[in-house]
C-alpha cells in the first residue's frame, strides 16, 4: 500500500545566501524536506537543499540541554557581563535584528555584525563623500557599460550578471549583452573575467592610486608617467573615455578594494571618481554587498541607534567609532568579557587572535547549523534557519528590502524568538534599573 | 628558503557550496586547503601540484596543498577559511578591517609528515 | 491605570469647533475624547494651561530608504543630540536625521501625535513602514511617490488615463499608502539621462509626456479615488532663482482642483542666480489667497544645520555642486530617484536670510490660515525641533526684527518682511500645526476636540516666550494615555499606521505580471505588502462623495 506523500510547491521564495536576493526561487517539498529548488544559482539551491544537514543540537558546556535550559544560561551570562558583545546577524531577518539591538540596548552591549569585516570600509567611505548610485533595476534597463572592480561576481554572485548586469534584457537594453561593455578589474584572472569584453590585470595594492589617475583625467590633467598600477597610462586613458561616452555607466565593487590598503580610502578614491563622471554623463557606482543580509542589519541599526555597524552602548547611547568598538578590534585587543554570536560563525571568519580571545570568554553561540563557533561555544541554542524554516524580511545588495517565506517546519525556535526570551529572562535578573552608568572595561 | 609572496584571498563558488556540508567536511577542507600558484613559481619552488607548502607571516603559518593557477607571478589565491585565518593579523589599522587580502606570506615546500 | 481622563480648568483651543481660549473640561475615555466622563477619572489640572488638539505634521522626512540613508550618511549629525536609554525607553541620536524612537520621543515632547511621511518609493515602502513601525508616539501615514513613475508614464503616452487610475489604486492599496505625491515630476525621470526640465511643457525622455500631462493626469486620479487628501506636488525647478513662474503656472494647471503645494517657500523665488536671488512670496501668496482650492505647508528655513533629502535627484546633484558637500544619490528602477546633501542655513548668508524671511512672508501673506501650514520639509529646511522657534517669530513681530538685524543687511532691501507687523495669535497657530493640516489631510478624528476625535492632546504653559511654551509639552495625550508629563516622555506607545482605504484589482496584477517581469527586478507576488505588516493600522475610507 503507497502512502499518498504531501508535496508543496512554493513560489516566490528569497533566497538568503547571498546580496543578489534572488526572490524569484520554486521549492518543492515532500513531506518536510526540500527535494527541489528551482531558478536558484547553486549555493541558493545548495542553501535549501542541504537544510537538514549539520544542524546544530541545544547544549550546555558540551552536554545536551533544553532550549529553555539554554536560553537562561544565556541570559545569566549576559545579565553578568560588563563589557558584552553581540555580533553576527548576517544569516538572519529584521524582527531578529530588532531584537538583536534591542538586546543591546539593555545590556549596554557592543554590536557589530560581519559588515564590519566585508563592506564596513565602504560604508565609511559613503560616510566621507556619499554615493551615486542606483537599484539594480536601473542597470537592467539602462547600463551600456559595466565594470567589475576588485570583485568576483561570477563566484561569489552567480546571478548577478543574468539577472542584473551583463545579459539581461531591459527597457533600454533589449539586445541584453550586445547592448553592454563589460570591463573586468583585478589583480588576477577569474571566472567574472571570461564575461568582461576587456580584463585588465593591475598590480596588488595600486587601486588608489589607479582611481586617482583616472579622476585627474577625467578632469582634464595629464600624468607624466608611463604606467600606474602596472598598466600603461594609455590603457587608463582609454578607459576613461569609454567611461565619460557612455550612456550609463556603474561601477561595482568588491573585497579587492575593502580589505587591502587604503581600505575604505580605496572606496573614497572610487566615489569620488564615479561623482565626477557626472559631469558628463550617467556614471553610478555599487558595492556588491553581502554575503546574507548584512544589508538589512546596518539598515535596522542605522535606523534604530543612528550608525551602521561597530555601536557600543554602554553609555546607554549609542556611540559609533570603527577601530574602537568594530568587532575584531574588540577581540584584538581582548577587550570584550562575554560574547553572543548569532546567524554567523565568527570564529571561523576571524583572524586567529581574534578568535582565540571569543575561545577564552563565556561565549553564546545562535546557529541553524554547527560551526566553529558553535564547536567551542558553552551555550548552543539551535534556531530555525531564516528564509528556510522562519519568516521574515531581508534586503537585497542595494537596500530593497524583501519578504522572506517560512519553506518548510523546525522543531526549533527562530532568531527572533530566541531574542525575545533571552530579552524577557535578562530583564528578570536585572530589572530595570534606570540609565545605565558607564560601565569599567576589564583590564587584562 | 621562503620567498615573499602576495596571497589574495577570496570567496569561490565550491567553498559556498560546501560550506552547507558543515566545515569538518571533506570537500569543504579540501576547497580552502587548496593554494592557487603560478605554474613558474611553483617549478622554481621545485613544488609538484598536491604538494604541501607552509605559509608564514608575522602572525602564524598554514600548511596547505598547491595547485596550478591562472594567477600572475608573486601571487597566491585561496579561498577564505581558517587556513587563512591562521595568517591575518589583528590590527585593523584603525579602521575595524583586518588585512585579508594582499597579504605578503612567506612560501616554502613543507616535507613536514 | 485609568482608561478615562478630565482636563479640568485649562483654555481650550479647538478651532474646527470655533473655541478661542474658552475655559472648559476636556473628557477622554476608552482612547477618545467624550462629552462628558461619568464614573471616575484622571484629573489633570490644567488651570492656567493652554489645551490643543495634539499636533499634525503634514509633510515631514523621518523614515523612508532614503532617510535612513541620510542617517547613516551623517555619524557627525548625531553626535549633536543623544538620548540616553531610560525603563522602558530606548536610547537613540540624531540632530538632523535623528534614529526612530528619538524622532518618536522628541516629536511627542513637542506635543505632536500625527506625522506624515512625505516620501516613499514604491519598490522601498516596506522598508518605509518596518522603520515607521519603530517611530513611537505619533500615529503615521506615507505619501506613495508616483510622478516619475515610467509605468504611468508608459500609460500616459498612450493616453490610458483610467490604467493608470487602476494602477494608482493598485499601488495605494498594496502598500497601504495614504496619499499621492509627485516630486518634480518628469524631472526625475530626465535626472536617468543626467538632465532635468525646465518648464511644464518639456517633453520627458522615451514616453513623451509633459510635466503639464503628469500632473494633470495623477490630479485627476487623486479625485476620482476620492483620497482623503489632495495630491501632494513638490513641483518642479525647487530651489532655482526664477521658479516661482514654474511654480504658478503648475496651480494654473490645477485650477479648481485640490491641490498641495509642499514647502512652498523653495518654490517662491525670483532673478535669474543666486546673486539677483529675490522674493516671490508675495506674487505666490496674491494667487494662494485668490484661489481656495489650493493649501500648502511653508517649508520654513532655520538657520543652523540641515540634511536635504528628497526625491529631486537633479536638485540634489546641483546642490552638491553648489556646495562640494557629501553627496548621496540613489537612482530607483522604473519609479523615481533620490538624493542627499548635508547643508548648513547661515544668518549671514545673502541668500539663505531671504530663503528664511521668504518662508515668514508666505505665513503672514496668506490670509487663511486653514490653507497654510507650519513645516520645514523637515529636514531639509531645518530639524522639526525648531517648529517653536518658528511660532515665536510668528507670533512675536518684536522678535522677527531682532533676527531682521542679525541677518545679512542685503535682505532688508528685498524683503517685506521689515514691514509686516501681522502677529499670529493662539488660535491661528493651532489652526496651522492642527486643525489645518488635519482637514487637509481629511483625517476627521484629529486635529480638533469634539466627541469622537482620537484623544491625541498637547497641554502647554502659556508662557511670554512662545518657543519656550511650545518647546516641552506640560502634558501630551495619546490615544487616551498619558504619554508626556512635564516635558518628559513617561510612556511608550505605539501608534497607527493610516492609510487610505482603496479597494484592490486581483486583475491588474495578472496584467501587471509581465510588465514587472519586463523592467522590474522583484516578483510581483513579493510586492504587496500584508496588513499584517503593520501591527496597528487604520484604514481611512475613500471614495467621491455621493
Amino acid at each position: 500500500m503507497t502512502v499518498a506523500k504531501e508535496m508543496r510547491v512554493v513560489k516566490d521564495v528569497t533566497c538568503p545566501f547571498c546580496g543578489v536576493t534572488c526572490d524569484d526561487l520554486e521549492v518543492h517539498v515532500e513531506d518536510g524536506k526540500i527535494r527541489e529548488v528551482k531558478n536558484a544559482c547553486v549555493l541558493g539551491k545548495d542553501t535549501f537543499l542541504h537544510h537538514l544537514e549539520g544542524l546544530a543540537t541545544p547544549r550546555i558546556d558540551g552536554k545536551p540541554a533544553s532550549i529553555e535550559a539554554c536560553i537562561e544560561a544565556a541570559a545569566d551570562i549576559l545579565a553578568r557581563a560588563k563589557y558584552p558583545l553581540i555580533y553576527g546577524l548576517d544569516s538572519t531577518e529584521l524582527h531578529a535584528h530588532r531584537k538583536a539591538i534591542e538586546l543591546a540596548d539593555l545590556i549596554g552591549a557592543n554590536i557589530d555584525h560581519t559588515s564590519s569585516v566585508c563592506h564596513a570600509p565602504s560604508l565609511q567611505a559613503v560616510q566621507t563623500v556619499g554615493i551615486p548610485s542606483c537599484t539594480v533595476g536601473e542597470v537592467k534597463n539602462r547600463a551600456d557599460l559595466v565594470i567589475f572592480w576588485g570583485a568576483n561576481p561570477a563566484e561569489a554572485h552567480p546571478r548577478h550578471p543574468t539577472r542584473y548586469s551583463v545579459t539581461v534584457k531591459g527597457m533600454f537594453t533589449p539586445q541584453g549583452r550586445k547592448d553592454r561593455t563589460v570591463i573586468h578589474v583585478d589583480v588576477r584572472r577569474t571566472p567574472t573575467s571570461r564575461m568582461a569584453d576587456t580584463c585588465i590585470q593591475i598590480k596588488p595594492h595600486s587601486d588608489y592610486e589607479i582611481f586617482s589617475t583616472l579622476t585627474a583625467l577625467v578632469n582634464g590633467h595629464d600624468l607624466d608617467v608611463s604606467e600606474v598600477g602596472g598598466v600603461p597610462l594609455q590603457e587608463w586613458r582609454d578607459l576613461v573615455e569609454l567611461m565619460k561616452g557612455a550612456k550609463f555607466g556603474i561601477l561595482y565593487w568588491g573585497m579587492g578594494l575593502t580589505m587591502t590598503r587604503g581600505k575604505y580610502l580605496n572606496v573614497v578614491a572610487l566615489l569620488r571618481l564615479c561623482q565626477e563622471l557626472n559631469r558628463f554623463t550617467k556614471f553610478l557606482g555599487a558595492p556588491l554587498r553581502g554575503h546574507g543580509n548584512v544589508v538589512g542589519m546596518a539598515q535596522v541599526l542605522t535606523w534604530q541607534t543612528g550608525f551602521p555597524f561597530a555601536v557600543n552602548m554602554s553609555r546607554g547611547y549609542p556611540r559609533f567609532n570603527p577601530g574602537e568598538f568594530s568587532v575584531a578590534d574588540l577581540l584584538g585587543r581582548g577587550e570584550v568579557d562575554a560574547a553572543l554570536i548569532i546567524a554567523a560563525d565568527a570564529i571561523g571568519n576571524f583572524p586567529a587572535k581574534a578568535a582565540q580571545h571569543l575561545k577564552s570568554i563565556p561565549l553564546i553561540a545562535v546557529d541553524p547549523k554547527e560551526s566553529e563557533t558553535t564547536k567551542v561555544a558553552q551555550v548552543v541554542i539551535p534556531a530555525a534557519q531564516a528564509a528556510v524554516a522562519a519568516e521574515g524580511v531581508a534586503y537585497r545588495m542595494d537596500h530593497i528590502p524583501l519578504p522572506l517565506k517560512k519553506v518548510v517546519d523546525s522543531p526549533y525556535p527562530s532568531d527572533r524568538e530566541i531574542l525575545e526570551r533571552i530579552i524577557a529572562r535578562v530583564l528578570a535578573k536585572r530589572p530595570d534599573d534606570g540609565a545605565k552608568r558607564a560601565a569599567p572595561r576589564p583590564r587584562r | 628558503m621562503a620567498r615573499p609572496f602576495i596571497l589574495i584571498t577570496g570567496r569561490t563558488t565550491k567553498q559556498g557550496r560546501t560550506i552547507h556540508l558543515g566545515k569538518e567536511a571533506k570537500e569543504y577542507v579540501e576547497e580552502i586547503s587548496a593554494l592557487e600558484m603560478n605554474p613558474a613559481d611553483m617549478e622554481a619552488l621545485k613544488v609538484k601540484e598536491g604538494d604541501r607548502v607552509r605559509l608564514r607571516t608575522d602572525h602564524g603559518s598554514s600548511v596547505v596543498r598547491c595547485k596550478k593557477g591562472t594567477v600572475p607571478p608573486g601571487l597566491l589565491f585561496i579561498a577564505y577559511g581558517q587556513f587563512v585565518n591562521a595568517l591575518v593579523g589583528p590590527d585593523t589599522q584603525g579602521t575595524g578591517m583586518p588585512n585579508t587580502k594582499g597579504i605578503e606570506v612567506e612560501v616554502e615546500k613543507d616535507d613536514s609528515g | 491605570m485609568a482608561s478615562a481622563i478630565r482636563i479640568k480648568g485649562g483654555r481650550v483651543y479647538d478651532p474646527l469647533h470655533g473655541l478661542n481660549g474658552v475655559v472648559k473640561d476636556v473628557c477622554v475615555e476608552d482612547g477618545k475624547i467624550v462629552k462628558e466622563c461619568d464614573g471616575a477619572a484622571e484629573v489633570i489640572d490644567a488651570t492656567n494651561l493652554v489645551i490643543l488638539p495634539g499636533g499634525v505634521d503634514i509633510h515631514t522626512h523621518i523614515a523612508s530608504p532614503a532617510v535612513n540613508a541620510a542617517r547613516g550618511l551623517r555619524p557627525e549629525d548625531h553626535r549633536l543630540l543623544c538620548c540616553p536609554r531610560k525603563p522602558g525607553l530606548r536610547s537613540g541620536v540624531g540632530f538632523t536625521v535623528p534614529s526612530t524612537f528619538t524622532t518618536g520621543y522628541l516629536y511627542a515632547r513637542l506635543g505632536y501625535t500625527t506625522v506624515m511621511e512625505a516620501a516613499t518609493p514604491p519598490i522601498g515602502t516596506r522598508h518605509t513602514h518596518e522603520e515607521l513601525n519603530d517611530i513611537p508616539m505619533v500615529d503615521k501615514g506615507v505619501y506613495l511617490l508616483m510622478g516619475n513613475n515610467e509605468f504611468i508614464l508608459q500609460y500616459l503616452k498612450s493616453g490610458d488615463l483610467e490604467k493608470i487610475k487602476r494602477y494608482v489604486a493598485w499601488l495605494l492599496h498594496s502598500l497601504k499608502g495614504f496619499g499621492l505625491k509627485l516630486v518634480n515630476p518628469g524631472g526625475v525621470e530626465q535626472w536617468k539621462y543626467g538632465k532635468d526640465v525646465e518648464g511644464l511643457d518639456e517633453k520627458v525622455n522615451h514616453f513623451d509626456v509633459t510635466p503639464r500631462q503628469i500632473l494633470q493626469a495623477l490630479t485627476w486620479v487623486n479625485e476620482e479615488l476620492g483620497l482623503p487628501h489632495s495630491i501632494h506636488i513638490h513641483a518642479n525647478r525647487l530651489g532655482v532663482p526664477g521658479n516661482y513662474q514654474v511654480t504658478l503656472e503648475t496651480m494654473r494647471a490645477l485650477e479648481g482642483k485640490r491641490v498641495h503645494m509642499a514647502h512652498v517657500q523653495f518654490h517662491s523665488y525670483g532673478g535669474e542666480d543666486y546673486v539677483s536671488f529675490t522674493s516671490k512670496a508675495k506674487e505666490m501668496a496674491d494667487y494662494i489667497n485668490g484661489h481656495p482650492n489650493v493649501t500648502v505647508d511653508v517649508g520654513q528655513v532655520v538657520f543652523g544645520d540641515a540634511t536635504t533629502i528628497t526625491a529631486d535627484g537633479p536638485w540634489q546633484y546641483r546642490l552638491h555642486k553648489l556646495t562640494k558637500n557629501k553627496w548621496y544619490n540613489l537612482d530607483v528602477e522604473v519609479e523615481t530617484g533620490s538624493g542627499i546633501v548635508p547643508y548648513t542655513y547661515r544668518e549671514k548668508n545673502y541668500v539663505n536670510a531671504l530663503q528664511w524671511a521668504i518662508g515668514l512672508e508666505t505665513f503672514l501673506l496668506i490670509k487663511d490660515p486653514w490653507r497654510v501650514f507650519l513645516s520645514t520639509d523637515h529636514p531639509n529646511g531645518g530639524p522639526f525641533l525648531y517648529y517653536p522657534w518658528i511660532i515665536k517669530l510668528l507670533m512675536d513681530a518684536e522678535f522677527r526684527s531682532q533676527m531682521l538685524k542679525r541677518v545679512h543687511k542685503r535682505v532688508l532691501s528685498h524683503t517685506m518682511l521689515p514691514h509686516l507687523s501681522r502677529e499670529y495669535s493662539l488660535y491661528e497657530i493651532a489652526i496651522i500645526t492642527r486643525a489645518g493640516p488635519a482637514r487637509a489631510l481629511g483625517l476627521r478624528n484629529k486635529g480638533h476636540l469634539g466627541p469622537g476625535a482620537d484623544a491625541d492632546i498637547a497641554i502647554y504653559a502659556e508662557a511670554k516666550d512662545k518657543e519656550e511654551m511650545f518647546e516641552r509639552a506640560v502634558y501630551v495625550v495619546k490615544d487616551g494615555k498619558i504619554v508626556v508629563r512635564d516635558g518628559e516622555v513617561v510612556q511608550s506607545v505605539v501608534g497607527r499606521t493610516i492609510f487610505a482605504d482603496v479597494p484592490g484589482d486581483d486583475d491588474l496584477l495578472t496584467e501587471l505580471r509581465d510588465q514587472f517581469e519586463k523592467y522590474y527586478t522583484v516578483e510581483i507576488g513579493n510586492f504587496p505588502i500584508p496588513l499584517e505588516d503593520l501591527p496597528f493600522h487604520q484604514a481611512v475610507p475613500t471614495g467621491r462623495p455621493a
